[in-house]
């Protein structure tokens, strides 16, 4: 391997890293927030590219019968535990975030069927559609077993996603798509080929890491998410509901998972079943990060990223095994790190 | 006048142990009530049920109206707190933003923030020193001032405290009882749970004394304080 390949080896597996350094960051933040380990998480970056391409295709994504659907039950739901504790009052405010908000994007998309639209304006709308999945999930699946144990939670994590991929075959059949990229430009530097496309996945990397830092450090909201992470007791003797604050956990992580997914449409081709691998490569990079540290969950992701590209130059059959056989040293050394903060921990109490 | 808070009757379980039956307790506008009791008299349990954290039965009414079906976060909207035992403080944030996060529930209201901010500093000059300090590093008694301070941070009516000197040096449970007895002039009334029976008893005007989840005595605190049973008991024997 000589230098160039090893460059445009590293550009690529970047690029790869950088996807997944989106898809972490969100499966932290809803596990640290939640204590839900989301699988699905991978499945709605995928459900975003697929959604785009059946915009582009101009006919109507099943997403927007997934929202209708999903957006009913968490509705009854909400409503039946709201009479039971005789709220009455707060139901109008249920039916406006449970009912009306979640089904806007697919009352949009359906309006919008068959209107020639700019790429940023079908991007938009692909994204304003994925993002009440996950909230909506939580309502329906998770927000019942507030109280269950991290695994009871994992277990039920698998379920859905079982239940999502199956409505994504049904949705948008067994066939891949890929989306009409942004840009086709290609940059040259020093002497490597680094497509525009690239460059953007990068930056969009980097700019939603940036944002989500700037969150969680200098608004309250964001605090509030943290301290929910933190104490979830504490956090509610201070007035803040650990169930709106998941919700909102689960927007911002449908929100990154969501642009990820439209930015990998146009450079890999997607099926319906796609999501689950990508989420389970950017999983093994924040179990780098503990699953509590973001900024080692971003170096993780971008570990991945980089052992995938020059794995799959070695041996393309076995990329998949050398990415999930990385965990064992992965695991090997946070076993050996936790250990010690478990010694430190006891010191203090 | 009806009283800031009334408890009728209340009992609390887990599963089927009743760790507190038929408990019947009055606190006014601007009093300091303690409950004094033993290892597992059901102290805690009685205070994290009247936070609504744990299901209990019967009537609990604050500022006159019920509080069935309300949950933790509209009792603390409304000015019922709680510093608990385990303080359930936010570890890997810095103190500053535990103190701010007490004010949650005003959240939108700034210049109320800087005021309480204020008022919170001023008891705790410590925690002023210390703000950008993690607070998985500070002490015990920094902890339990925090506590207080994050606490006081939500503009309590009424402030539930369950065992505030718990671990402290003497010296600085003097000065954590000094601090509660001024919130008083706050307008914060309080309910104050403490092992340290004497001390209690000092700061407070009603005392009340549980005894494996009944309460077996209770009284003005200066009574209380030379009873002699409760003098056998509580206070070491000697008064
Ligand atoms: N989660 C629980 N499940 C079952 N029993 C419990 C639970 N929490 C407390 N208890 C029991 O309820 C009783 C009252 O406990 P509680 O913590 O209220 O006592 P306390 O008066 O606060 O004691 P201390 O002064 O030691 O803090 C004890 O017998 C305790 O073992
Ligand atoms: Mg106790």
């Amino acid at each position: 391997m000589d230098f160039q390949i090893a460059a445009f080896l590293a550009v690529d597996g970047i690029a790869n890293g950088a996807i997944y350094v989106l898809i972490a960051l969100g499966t932290v933040l809803i596990f640290s927030v939640t204590r839900v380990l989301f699988v699905p998480f991978g499945d709605i970056a995928a459900f975003s590219a697929l959604t785009l391409a059946m915009i582009q295709l101009g006919r109507l994504p099943g997403t927007v019968l997934l929202l209708v659907l999903l957006a009913s039950i968490a509705l009854a739901l909400e409503l039946v535990s709201l009479a039971r504790h005789r709220k009455w009052r707060a139901m109008p405010w249920a039916v406006l975030y449970y009912g009306i908000l979640p089904t806007l994007p697919a009352l949009a998309a359906w309006l919008l069927l068959g209107a020639t639209l700019a790429v940023g304006w079908q991007m938009l709308l692909a994204l304003a559609l994925v993002l009440p999945i996950a909230p909506l999930l939580d309502r329906i699946a998770f927000r019942p077993l507030a109280d269950a144990s991290v695994l009871v939670l994992l277990i039920v994590s698998v379920a859905v996603h079982f239940a999502i991929s199956g409505l994504a075959l049904l949705f948008f059949g067994p066939e891949g798509f890929r989306t009409e990229p942004l840009t086709r430009a290609m940059f040259d530097i020093g002497g490597i080929p680094v497509g525009a496309q690239t460059v953007l996945m990068v930056a969009a990397a980097a700019a939603f890491s940036g944002l989500l830092y700037l969150y969680f450090e200098t608004t309250i909201s964001g605090k509030a998410l943290r301290a929910t992470a933190s104490n979830r007791v504490g956090a509610r003797i201070v007035g803040i509901r650990p169930g709106r604050t998941g919700t909102f956990a689960y927007l911002l992580a449908s929100l990154l998972g969501g642009v990820s997914g439209l930015l990998i449409g146009p450079v890999t081709t997607l099926y319906y079943d796609s999501g689950f691998l990508i989420g389970l490569k950017a999983f093994v990079g924040a179990v780098m990060g503990g699953l509590t540290s973001y900024p080692l969950t971003a170096l993780g992701a971008v570990v991945i990223g980089l052992l995938e590209s020059y794995a799959s130059f070695f041996s393309s059959q076995l990329k998949e095994t050398l990415v999930f056989a990385s965990l064992i040293p992965i695991l090997i050394w946070r076993s050996v790190s936790s250990l010690q903060v478990e010694e430190e921990e006891e010191d203090i109490s | 006048m009806s009283a800031l808070l009334e408890i009728r009757d209340l009992s609390v379980s887990y599963g089927k142990v009743e760790a507190v039956r038929n408990v019947s307790l009055e606190i006014d506008e601007g009093q300091i009530v303690t409950i004094i009791g033993a290892n597992g008299a059901g102290k805690t349990t009685m205070l994290a049920a009247l936070m609504g954290l744990l299901p209990s039965q019967g009537r609990v009414s604050y500022q006159g109206r019920t509080l069935d079906d309300v949950d933790v976060e509209d009792r603390v909207a409304a000015g019922l707190c709680l510093v608990p035992e385990r303080r359930e403080l936010f570890a890997d944030m810095s103190v500053e933003d535990n103190i701010l996060l007490g004010g949650y529930t005003y959240r939108h209201n700034k210049a109320l923030m800087r005021e309480s901010f204020e008022i919170v500093y001023d008891r705790f000059p410590r925690l002023r020193e210390r703000r950008r300090q993690v607070v998985g590093t500070l002490s015990g008694g920094e902890r339990q001032m925090l506590a207080i301070g994050r606490a006081l941070m939500a503009r309590p009516r009424l402030l539930m405290l369950d065992e505030p000197s718990l671990g402290l040096a003497p010296l600085i449970v003097r000065e954590i009882f000094r601090i509660i007895a001024s919130l008083r002039d706050l307008g914060v009334s309080i309910l104050l749970v403490e092992q340290n029976a004497r001390a209690a008893l000092e700061t407070a005007d009603v005392g009340y004394v549980l005894e494996t989840g009944e309460f077996s005595l209770s009284g003005k605190a200066s009574d209380l304080l030379h009873d002699p049973r409760v003098a056998e008991t509580y206070l070491g024997g000697h008064t």
